[in-house]
């Protein structure tokens, strides 16, 4: 499982990262950083709710 | 949950029919199969345009910066993996909840075993300016295209009404396609009733910055004009000339077609903690009503994250037997765009709360302001600060200390 985020779309809201702070972060200077590209399958269910809760679409799992 | 548990205790569905195919109605679809339902779900809206987003509509859709394939909420591959069916252009008119039916606008009528309703809201208008041209509201694809259109038309004036977040991104939208732009507002300030009066000022300096000419605690007298819109008469006795007037004034929740249904309709359908207005019935999104136990507080929450959230908890709730159902107890977030700022707010806040500045300054317009009711964490706003506002959130959720939040290192 990959994550594949398009930057020209994310608005660096932030809420992946509350929902997945251990695969994503918003730093300081407001970009985001993804932590581990290729996270385990147990954390599909937190991935796939980024996905959905994302306000920008900007997230995907590429299989 | 245990999975044997929950499929031994959940509730078998023959079918979902979903009312209402925005956001709140196909997040929920979409969560219905990833929690493996595999039955059929019919989703009925009345919009002849398949599911769209709306935030765009006030922002990069209204400024032309984005086209119509870009608002999507799911991209068409993607939707006909779901095998969804959708009746879209077919507005509901009635349902029953004792005898099941619900009554379409062309006629047929469908028998539901689980319903989810997620009708949402429209557009409160200004009484008298129906038959007037360019005046406007903006809910929806269509709205949207109007106003574009009148923007492109080159107008003297646009007045917008209302400095609520879809005003005031309306206004900060047409000020950047280098339009005139006059925004009035009955209350104080922009967003007070929100914000509080103190960073409702705030936003009122970044408009006027911006060279809108705003204008605060007066009220529209009357929309004038002979066909079309000419001007727009203030109560203070002001008249501003205008070819184009854009309303936002606030939304109704879409219930009417509920009415005598047997379920409860008070300023949106009344749902339980759960989100369940009745056996087998559940709501989400700008039209549900809910107590939110978190904060001890009967809500109805017009955001987009709200939307998405609950569709999936109204979807879950569904198929789960009554003990295993849990409360639905978001902290309600939401952002606007408006210029170069990213505004968000998350919490529930009041305009008598304590308030105080955690990081950055209201000079530099990037900062994060933390508010307290009680001794309690009950809110942050952030102007471009978005990984604050989300981490002052979580401390929310944390139910955290308004002095433990002050102290806190973020
Ligand atoms: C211009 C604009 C900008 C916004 N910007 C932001 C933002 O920046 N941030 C944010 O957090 N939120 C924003 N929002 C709010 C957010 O879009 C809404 O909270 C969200 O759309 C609510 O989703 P919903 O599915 O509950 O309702 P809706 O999106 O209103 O969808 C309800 C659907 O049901 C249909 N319907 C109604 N009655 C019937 C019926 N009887 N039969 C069949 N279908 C029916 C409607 O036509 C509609 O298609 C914005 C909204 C607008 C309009
Ligand atoms: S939720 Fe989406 S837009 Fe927001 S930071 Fe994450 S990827 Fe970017």
């Amino acid at each position: 499982m990959k994550i594949v985020v398009d930057f020209d779309l994310c608005e660096s809201n932030a809420i992946c990262m509350q929902i997945a702070p251990d695969l994503f972060e918003v730093r300081d200077d407001d970009f985001l950083y993804v932590l581990n590209e290729e996270p385990g399958e147990d954390r599909r269910e937190a991935l796939e709710e980024c996905v959905q809760r994302c306000p920008k679409q900007a997230i995907s799992i590429a299989e | 949950m245990p999975e044997a548990g929950h499929l031994h205790r959940g509730v078998t569905r023959r079918h979902i029919t979903i009312v209402g195919a925005s956001l709140a109605g196909l997040r929920a679809a979409e969560s219905l199969r990833r929690q493996d339902y595999d039955g059929p779900i019919t989703l009925i809206g009345d919009e002849p345009h398949a599911p769209y987003d709306r935030p765009p509509l006030s922002k990069q859709f209204l400024a032309g910066d984005w086209d119509e394939d870009r608002l999507a909420l799911t991209k068409p591959e993607k939707l006909a993996d779901h095998d969804l069916t959708f009746r879209l252009g077919t507005r509901a008119t009635a349902f029953d909840l004792a005898s099941r039916r619900l009554t379409l606008d062309d006629g047929s009528d469908l028998e539901v075993d689980g319903l989810l309703i997620a009708t949402g809201a429209r557009c409160r208008t200004l009484p008298g300016t129906e038959d007037l041209d360019g005046v406007f509201v903006l809910r929806g694809l269509d709205d949207s295209l109007a106003i574009r259109r009148a923007f492109d038309a080159g107008p003297r004036r646009v007045v917008v009404v209302g400095a609520g977040f879809i005003g005031a991104e309306v206004a900060a939208t047409a000020r950047e396609s280098g339009l005139e732009v006059t925004l009035v507002e009955a209350l104080p300030q922009p967003l007070g009733r929100v914000l509080g009066d103190e960073m409702g000022a705030v936003c009122a300096a970044v408009h006027r910055e911006h060279g809108v000419d705003l204008r605060v605690g007066v009220g529209v007298e009357a929309i004038e004009g002979d066909g079309r819109v000419e001007r727009v008469r203030l109560s203070d006795g002001s008249v501003i000339d205008a070819d184009v007037v854009v309303v936002g004034i606030g939304v109704i929740p879409n219930t009417e077609w509920l009415e005598g249904s047997g379920l409860e309709i008070d300023n949106g359908v009344v749902c339980d903690a759960t989100c369940l207005a009745a056996p087998g019935v559940t709501a989400a999104g700008d039209v549900a009503r809910w107590p939110n136990q978190r904060f001890g507080e009967v809500m109805r929450v017009e955001h987009w994250d709200n939307a998405v959230e609950q569709g999936g908890h109204a979807a879950r709730r569904l198929l789960q037997a009554d003990e295993d159902a849990e409360p639905f107890t978001p902290v309600p977030w939401f952002w606007s765009d408006q210029y170069d700022r990213k505004l968000q707010l998350a919490g529930r806040i009041r305009p008598d709360d304590d308030m105080q500045i955690v990081t950055g300054s209201v000079e530099e317009r990037r900062f994060a302001a933390l508010y307290g009711r009680e001794g309690r964490l009950v809110g942050v706003l952030g102007f471009n600060r978005p990984r604050h506002v989300m981490q002052y959130k979580t401390l929310i959720e944390q139910g955290v200390s308004y002095d433990e939040a002050l102290a806190a290192d973020l």
